[in-house]
């Protein structure tokens, strides 16, 4: 297969789409604050579906309100609902703070919240509450964009300057529950004191409750957001986050803004930017910045890990090698997964992405050295399948919107990232540092066995 | 718990048949935490299983993304109807407008995948920014020579309930359109969208009795057969709040009239097929019906019984889409020793929630359009051990450490008919009586 990148379809029109949209993305965001309830300023429509299409992943309760435009807010402006909204999301969940996301509707007939927020809040009774706005129309970037668009505008918000405080800020991408948690365990293990933002590791994977809670306990504290203005440092995992938005804008003049660029800029907090910890490489990074910012050693645990991983890549490569696998979801996510997969000795022939960053084909031909890769940016799953009928795969990594072709393909795959729709356990699927990538070798080495043993005419009992 | 003010008319509690009504029909409250989608929704999930058209859906990506395969409809045939097609508007075309973006998709989809028919689904901003999509419909047309039919289903225009109808208004459009003779006792089916394979079913049963389907309105629908669906004597209403439309139209239009039936349980399947055979006035067709009940119950009976025996007593909350389907469940629970102590819909009528009323016990919560926050308070308050509904209500009887049955588009079960019921009895066996509550605060006690 000659060298070939394509960023735009040659369909016009999105066949089965490999993104979401980017509401979705800041409502997921939004439900990684403590007391926080998100809310989508739109039709009714969309908090519905994005509540489905989390739910089907997480397998938790995900109340997301909504301000349900009317045709007279349509004409007239939405800010009468959005205020109607506001009142009965607050006596029912009482909740601290409110994440409002807007749609392309309320961003078209050109609603603007803040100043409908400004005018809520001199209402007595309503100073009580924080509201935050992202603003996340659905035809400006994907729900990676969306996930990036609310994180910033929390830091915007929340963050303040005074004393310092030692605090190392995690800036996280769109990343499981587990891996949440994965992080944390990482920070105390290094007795480095933090803040982790978002931080839906408990309220998108709660344990069983004796009683129902309206909003779920867990999630980045105000007091911590606060704190992140005197932070020590801050790691921002992903390179492309929310900069993908650009694509498809009528000016390109528009100031894109990750939450790390406001804690560096308006803040001067010390910033490392690196990719999503997955694979040997990329691990490496993310515990060399820790190592940086607190002048300590990696634990004795947490190098076992790393030797552990070592060991189980030097058993499992040569099942593994020149396989080729197509790789897909959003832009940091595939970036860090291309790095790990061909680090192993894995060839990630189809390499796509709904997003549309231009520094996406850019970073993978880092990761891959190579220029013989199909790199979709902007690309859907039909798109995904004709190649990969043509390409001829052995191996399919990525989220379970993907099944289709591999059951076209009779290849395996392997579900990672979000959202896996027919699977339990997305939630707590492990990718990140030297144990998840383990866990992720092991997986994707047992699915090429498996597939082998499958079609052996005997049924062997060693490899 | 505080119920929000305006929500207070849209519950009630049954209290012998004359009670206060119940209020429904109404736009959602906003903050409310609604269950229900938009009119988008309604006339996509409606529309969804015609298998042979191309669906097109002109906005931004998130509305097609979120109903890519979305129902458990499965296709005898063709499946162009489980790719998800949009215009993926961006903003240069919400400034510029989308019509070009919408005119080389149609063109460009219709040449690729060669569907039957196109159906264009407009959603919230396309109003909005002026695009004239009837227009470029009838271009598209006139060119392809297939029908393209704009599906004017703006979120915000109404509710999930009005999707229904601008539905029923593109399907009308091709009802009538062709003239191929049918044999005598023929009937459609509406309102059944082949979830798990129900229809192929419900299509078995009729066969046995002599009856024939012209067009199965939308289960495993195809476009040819839905313009001659005209031909047809009667039509057999399932799901009422999504088909009533259409089949008012086609009373009003051809003079077909229509049946209201539902296929869950064994009381409302047999009418089902009794109601049939009545109106065709056809002994035969009745001895026939009469047979295969017979023959489906003979077998159906003793499997039923070991279950009854061991659910009775146990109390279930249900919480659907449509009230008509409410009804069958509280019926069908019957019939396995289960008692109705909640029930609600996204969509329900006057006219459902009194039949409700007139067949629920004293005690029952009736509600409309409800959220989370009411059902997680109502459960609790009544203290039920099964909770029958959908993806969103799933997690709430989860947490709560409720027993669920799934009861909605995707479901791979088929709950209707004879053998449906008796899959039914299975999965609320199988929920309530599992080992794991007793981890839970509820099986503790």
């Amino acid at each position: 297969m000659d060298a070939k990148v394509i960023n735009k379809t040659p369909f016009v029109s999105t066949r089965n789409a490999c993104k979401m949209c980017a509401p979705l993305g800041s409502s997921l965001a939004f439900k990684g604050v403590e007391g926080c309830t998100p809310l989508i300023h739109g039709s009714q429509g969309c908090s519905t579906y994005v509540r489905r299409y989390l739910i089907s992943h997480f397998k938790e309760p995900v109340d997301i309100a909504s301000s349900n435009f009317t045709q007279e807010a349509t004409i007239f402006g939405g800010g009468t609902n959005l205020k109607l909204a506001l009142d009965n999301v607050k006596s029912q969940y009482k909740p601290k703070i409110i994440g409002i996301s807007t749609t392309c509707l309320s961003e078209t007939i050109g609603d603007d919240v803040s100043s409908i927020l400004m005018d809520y809040r001199e209402i007595p009774g309503n100073e009580n509450t924080a509201y935050v706005h992202a603003q996340t129309p659905s035809y400006q970037g994907s729900h990676a964009d969306g996930f990036h668009e609310a994180i910033a505008a929390l830091v915007k918000q929340f963050a303040r300057r005074g004393e310092a405080n030692g605090k190392t800020v995690l800036l996280g991408g769109l990343m499981s529950p587990a891996d949440l948690r994965y992080l944390k365990e990482v920070m105390q293990a290094m007795q480095m004191p933090f803040v982790l933002l978002p931080d839906y590791s408990e309220t998108m994977d709660n344990p069983h409750w004796d009683e129902y809670k309206l909003i779920p306990e867990g999630g980045t504290t105000m007091e911590e957001m606060e704190e992140m203005g005197n932070a020590r440092a801050f790691i921002q995992f992903g390179e492309v986050l929310n900069k993908g938005r650009l694509a498809g804008r009528v000016s390109g003049s528009h100031h894109v803004v990750s939450a790390g660029d406001i804690l560096q800029k308006e803040f001067s907090v010390t910033g490392y930017h690196i990719p999503f910890p997955i694979g040997i490489d990329n691990s490496d990074l993310f515990f060399d910045a820790l190592k940086n910012i607190s002048g300590k050693e990696l634990p004795a645990e947490i190098a076992k890990e790393r030797g552990r991983l070592i060991d189980a890549y030097v058993d499992g490569h040569k099942y593994i090698f020149g396989k080729k696998a197509m790789v897909y979801g959003e832009e940091d996510f595939v970036i860090a997964l291309t790095g790990f997969l061909t680090e192993i000795g894995i060839d990630p022939v189809i390499i796509a992405t709904g997003g549309e960053s231009k520094l996406f084909e850019q970073r993978i031909r880092e990761k891959t050295g190579t220029e013989n890769s199909i790199v979709l940016s902007g690309g859907d799953f039909e798109q995904m399948a004709e190649y990969a009928r043509q390409i001829g795969l052995d191996l399919i990594v990525g989220h379970s919107k993907g099944y289709y072709i591999a059951r076209e393909l009779g290849i395996p795959m392997v579900r990672v990232g979000f959202p896996v729709h027919d699977r339990e356990g997305g939630q707590r699927l492990l990718h990140l540092g030297y144990r998840g990538s383990n866990q992720l070798f092991d997986t994707i080495v047992n699915a090429v066995i498996q597939q082998k043993q499958d079609n052996s005419p005997v049924g062997y009992k060693y490899m | 718990m505080a119920l929000l003010e305006e929500r207070k008319k849209q519950i009630a509690t049954v209290v012998g048949a004359n009670q206060l009504e119940l209020d429904c029909g109404k736009k959602s409250l906003a903050g409310s935490v609604s269950q229900r989608a938009c009119v988008f929704c309604g006339s996509r999930v409606v529309l969804y299983p015609v298998t042979d058209a191309l669906h097109l859906i002109h906005g931004p990506v998130g509305c097609a993304a979120y109903t890519w395969d979305i129902r458990g409809s499965l296709s005898s045939g063709p499946e162009i109807n489980r790719l998800s097609f949009t215009t993926d508007l961006r903003e240069k075309d919400v400034v510029f407008g989308g019509e070009p973006k919408l005119y080389s998709a149609l063109c460009e989809l219709i040449d690729a995948y060669k569907p039957e028919a196109a159906f264009v689904y407009s959603t919230c901003i396309v109003g909005v920014i002026g695009d004239d999509v009837d227009a470029i419909c009838r271009r598209v047309s006139a060119e392809k020579g297939i029908d393209v039919l704009p599906v004017m289903s703006e979120g915000f225009n109404g509710t999930k309930k009005d999707g229904y109808k601008v539905a029923c208004e593109a399907l009308a459009k091709l009802v009538g359109t062709t003239d191929v003779a049918v044999p005598e006792f023929s009937i459609n089916i509406l309102g059944d969208f082949n979830l798990a394979g129900e229809l192929w079913m419900l299509k078995d049963y009729y066969e046995k009795m002599g009856v024939n389907l012209v067009a199965t309105i939308t289960g495993d629908a195809r476009i040819h057969q839905i313009r001659n669906a005209h031909k047809a004597k009667l039509n057999v209403v399932q799901c009422s709040g999504s088909m009533i439309h259409l089949a008012k139209h086609m009373k009003e239009v051809y003079g077909i009239p229509f049946i209201k039936v539902s296929y869950f349980g064994i009381e409302d399947m047999s009418d089902a097929l009794y109601e049939v055979a009545s109106f065709f006035k056809a002994p035969e067709l009745m001895q026939k019906a009469q047979d295969l009940v017979r023959e489906e119950l003979k077998d159906l009976l003793p499997a039923l019984a070991p279950y009854k025996k061991i659910l009775q007593g146990k109390k279930a909350a249900i919480y659907v889409g449509g009230a008509f389907k409410a009804i069958s469940l509280v019926k069908a629970l019957r019939l396995i020793g289960i008692s109705t102590v909640v029930v609600g819909s996204q969509t329900g009528n006057k006219e459902d929630y009194d039949l409700l009323k007139q067949l629920c016990d004293d005690g029952t919560i009736m509600v409309d359009d409800s959220n989370p926050v009411e059902l997680s308070e109502f459960v609790k308050e009544k203290s039920a051990d099964l909770f029958i509904g959908g993806v969103k209500e799933r997690p709430i009887a989860h947490k709560l450490g409720l027993g669920f049955c799934d009861h909605n588009h995707e479901r791979k079960e088929a709950l209707a008919g004879y053998l449906g019921m008796l899959n039914f009895a299975k999965e609320v066996h199988a929920t309530v009586m599992s080992p794991v509550w007793k981890f839970t605060k509820k099986g503790r006690k």
